[in-house]
């Protein structure tokens, strides 16, 4: 039962980035030739907004559900893991049209041949454990 | 009402929603980040016995899966219950482009059907678009340490310099991707 609220957040999720056309190959295609204002607003006004947020949790400090101090965790200082890892993601994002959450909200909107795109995203992070000794970061 | 929501939704609806989300997400004391279930399905089909990188108690991490899990469940909902067109209101100046590039009816679904079917995979270009761009997606959000959620969404609200690193480098592929790749994929 306690795992609900996390069903029904998913679910909200999908709706969103369903009915926003999101997980559309075409909105992923048209937002990196700078042919429309969409994906810049989605992204834009979630991230104002999500600004507002977060340094009010941190400012005001927001208890969660449990009563605990909420945390926003904060990414190591590396450089190169970030601009290296950032590339290979956007060449495989404009490639598919999808980053990780629309591949799951495709599968159920009925596009199930991105089940064959998540078990080949699933094969990238499995590569990445096999081999981030030897990749800088 | 249900006139309403069945239209496509525009930006400033969609944007603010997907804050929602994350603290939502924040507030349940978790995070919002939806790539990390790679990570924990790789563990739990036991790649911790290749790389102790997948070695961790991953029923840790069941709600991250129980949220994809509910994103998947929209998809549908959304879908069969509450769009009345599967068309997609992308720019004039897109749809001239794509069709140059040989795709028929752009936007007129969610998806190119000549790429994103089971039958398109007989054509091995499309299967191997599909197969490289997932493995690029995976092995680079892991890289990066998030993805669009974890970085663009989370990271830049959090003003953290690591994220507008990552979006810039998602930038740089995405627009390699779109200019030089994609053309020529399309096109031979």
């Amino acid at each position: 039962m306690k795992f609900m609220k996390y069903l029904f957040t998913g679910i909200l999720f999908g709706i969103v980035l369903t009915k926003a056309e999101v997980i559309s190959w075409y909105r992923i295609y048209e937002m990196f030739s700078f042919q429309s204002f969409h994906m810049y607003g989605v992204i834009g006004s979630a991230v104002l907004l999500g600004v507002v947020i977060t340094q009010s949790i941190k400012h005001f400090k927001l208890k969660s559900i449990e009563g605990e101090p909420i945390k926003v965790e904060s990414k190591f200082p590396d450089f190169w893991r970030y601009l290296i890892g950032g590339t290979c993601f956007g060449l495989g994002w404009a490639m598919t049209g999808a980053c990780p959450g629309p591949m799951f909200i495709l599968v159920g909107y009925g596009a199930s041949v991105f089940g064959l795109v998540i078990l080949s995203a699933m094969f990238g992070t499995f590569l990445y454990g096999v081999l981030r000794k030897h990749l800088p970061h | 009402m249900l006139d309403w929501i069945s239209q496509p939704w525009p930006w400033y609806v969609a944007g603010p929603l997907i804050s929602v989300v994350m603290f939502l997400m924040l507030y349940f004391g978790k995070k919002f980040g939806v790539s990390s279930n790679l990570r924990t399905m790789c563990s739990m089909v036991g790649a911790g016995k290749v790389s102790e990188f997948f070695r961790f108690n991953w029923k840790e991490d069941i709600w991250n899966l129980v949220f994809v899990l509910g994103g998947l469940i929209g998809g549908y909902i959304a879908k069969e219950y509450l769009s009345v067109s599967e068309s997609v209101g992308i720019s004039e100046a897109t749809i001239i482009q794509l069709k140059a590039l040989g795709i028929e009816n752009p936007g007129s679904t969610y998806l190119p059907e000549s790429i994103f079917t089971w039958e398109a995979l007989s054509t091995p270009k499309y299967a191997l678009m599909l197969i490289i761009g997932g493995v690029l997606v995976g092995f680079g959000t892991r890289y990066a340490g998030g993805c669009t959620s974890g970085h663009a969404i989370s990271g830049l609200s959090n003003l953290q310099w690591p994220s507008l690193i990552a979006v810039i480098g998602f930038f740089i592929g995405g627009l390699i991707m779109t200019h030089f790749i994609l053309p020529f994929l399309l096109t031979t």
